[in-house]
């Protein structure tokens, strides 16, 4: 292999990056690589691996906004997903969750030639997106739609409904629809203090809920559905979660 | 001498007759005693009242002297050997009694017990309590002891530590100057965590560790970070537990800045009133978002080590605003007395 390994720097602390610059070019002739750039947050280094070139990421676990887990299941959805290797200064329980998963991972301040054999490993060994999800402590940031190639980020807090098709959930915000492929049930644990079930496969945000209708107006006797901000579409609540109407309802 | 917290620890020592803990004690402890006795005078509930009345027509004219006078006389008392001054406030004690009891008998007609059965009465109270506040020094000077371990436990986080280091090493080629100084701001602030916490510090010492762990902060976080001190009221002689207020801002850090993207401010007020030091801790909040555990022990600690130097007249509390979190000390305004 003789191209140069292209490593994208991501940590949201300035020093870090630029040490991080350092130690790559101390690696020298050794281990050849290139610094395909560097992102201060999740949102950017997706957009840099979006357009190719990357072949890892050296990624900060904990960040504000998106952390590095997060981040990396992100990544993975990516046509070609780069090699992520994780740095922490000291984090207990995501180096508890690397050592229980035998997921490579750097300790900061991090010595030359353990980044080069960190490095070295990368391309092989590349930590499946279960195993991340398990890293996952705190709810996700952002989910992440695969299309054609492309990986777009729908923040949680856009998202107006969740609804599970036959193998993919619906996210929907109030510009569109996206596909995903997870399981409405563990969407609903990780996100709980968001999204509440309206029916059987509907998980509506409560933040977005605007009210309550009967579907037959007139008779007043019909099920209710619910009403979302900026949605013209009603979501049905069925009969055993019509107590949210009562606790709900403003 | 600074005022520190172990010289009661294993001569005895009598109790400071100016805190406001131990004077509270004293009212509950000589207060239960009175009705305890006037339970024990009385044949029905009837009479208890009236019982009470008569017994507190001596004692609480008494008791109200007494804590006047040792008061005054505390820092006097204090210096003085430990029997001398045992033998001291026995003497203040049953003086005052015999002066109430010749006062009320000749001036104000009351009936009373006899002298003598008061002066026994009272001397027993006293000696009671000064066993019960001797006890309860020594069983106080281990936990002081520990203090100095629980200042450690309260300090700096690994995770700072590390990220400091990491970011004074990306200093060490480009800026070799700043790279010294964030390691001197290093070197201090272990200074401090590793000396001995025992003694109470001034101020503005404590202020001086916290500007040295927020400039290695803000080294990593750059504009991230923005702090406002106000510390123009501060009197910088006033004595504070060592590491009383950069664990907090440790928290304001931790909690307050570095999980946003969005710059943040964490204010430090400090001043003081009628006496007392106030110091303000305020930094942004964000209720979703994530938690972080960890913030409740840091608490914790500083409330307990301000309960072992200055009991029930410090406070510790934080709130909880719509988007800020503050925390608030207040304490008595102590001064270093060089003697």
């Amino acid at each position: 292999m003789s191209a140069p390994l292209r490593v994208l720097i991501v940590d949201d602390e300035a020093p870090a990056r630029s040490r991080m610059r350092d130690l790559l070019a101390d690696l020298g002739d050794v281990l050849p690589v290139t610094v395909a750039g560097e992102a201060a947050n999740g949102r950017d280094a997706l957009r840099m691996a979006q357009t190719g070139g990357v072949d890892v990421v050296l990624l900060d676990v904990r960040m504000p906004g998106m952390d590095g887990i997060e981040l990396a299941q992100h990544l993975q959805k990516l046509e070609r997903p780069p090699a992520v290797v994780f740095a922490t200064a000291y984090d207990a329980y995501a180096i508890r969750a690397f050592e229980l998963h035998a997921v490579d991972y750097l300790l900061k301040p991090i010595r030359v030639a353990r980044l080069q054999e960190a490095l070295s490993r990368a391309l092989q060994s590349i930590a499946p997106v279960d195993v991340l999800r398990e890293l996952q402590q705190a709810p996700r940031a952002c989910l992440s739609a695969a299309e054609r190639g492309k990986v777009h980020l729908i923040p949680i807090e856009d998202v107006l409904y969740l609804r599970a098709e036959l193998k993919y959930v619906t996210v929907r915000t109030v510009e569109r629809e996206y596909l995903i492929e997870e399981s409405l049930t563990s969407l609903e644990q990780e996100f709980q203090e968001r999204f509440v079930r309206a029916h059987r496969n509907c998980l509506v945000a409560r933040a977005a809920i605007r009210g309550f209708e009967r579907v037959g107006a007139e008779s007043g006797e019909g099920p209710w559905q619910v009403v979302l901000a900026g949605l013209e579409e009603r979501i049905p609540v069925s009969r055993r979660q019509q107590h949210l109407v009562r606790e709900l309802a403003r | 001498m600074a005022r520190s917290i172990n010289h009661n620890a294993n001569t005895g020592a009598l109790p400071d007759f100016r805190n406001f803990g131990i004077l509270l004690r004293i009212l509950l402890i000589v207060n239960g005693i009175a009705l305890l006795a006037s339970l024990l005078q009385v044949r029905t509930f009837e009479q208890l009242p009236a019982q009470l009345t008569e017994n507190a027509a001596m004692v609480e004219p008494l008791l109200i002297l007494s804590m006047l006078v040792l008061a005054v006389a505390g820092g006097v008392l204090r210096r003085l050997p430990y029997a001398a001054a045992i033998a001291a406030v026995m003497a203040i004690e049953l003086g005052l009694t015999a002066a109430l009891h010749y006062i009320s008998r000749a001036w104000i007609f009351v009936e009373m017990h006899s002298l003598p059965r008061w002066l026994l009465i009272v001397a027993l109270t006293t000696g009671m309590l000064l066993v019960y506040f001797d006890l309860r020094g020594r069983a106080l000077s281990p936990a002081l002891a520990e203090a100095r371990l629980q200042a450690l436990q309260a300090r700096i986080r690994p995770h700072f530590l590390f990220n400091s280091i990491n970011a004074v090493l990306s200093l060490v080629r480009q800026s070799p100057r700043r790279a010294e100084a964030a390691l001197e701001d290093l070197a201090g602030l272990f200074r401090a965590l590793m000396a001995d916490n025992r003694e109470l510090t001034p101020i503005a010492r404590e202020v001086e560790l916290c500007r040295q762990y927020l400039d290695l902060e803000q080294l990593r976080l750059g504009e991230r970070l923005q702090v406002e001190w106000h510390i123009d009221n501060m009197p910088p002689d006033a004595l504070v537990p060592p590491l009383s207020l950069q664990p907090l801002l440790e928290n304001a850090v931790y909690h307050g800045i570095e999980p946003s993207e969005k710059p943040g401010v964490v204010s430090i007020n400090i001043y003081m009133l009628r006496d007392r030091l106030y110091a303000v801790l305020r930094n942004p909040y964000r209720a979703s978002g994530d938690h972080r555990a960890g913030n409740k022990m840091a608490l914790a600690n500083i409330r307990e080590r301000l309960q072992l130097h200055f009991d029930v007249a410090a406070e510790l509390t934080a709130k909880v605003g719509d988007d800020t979190y503050e925390v608030r000390i207040a304490m008595p305004y102590v001064k270093d007395k060089k003697t």
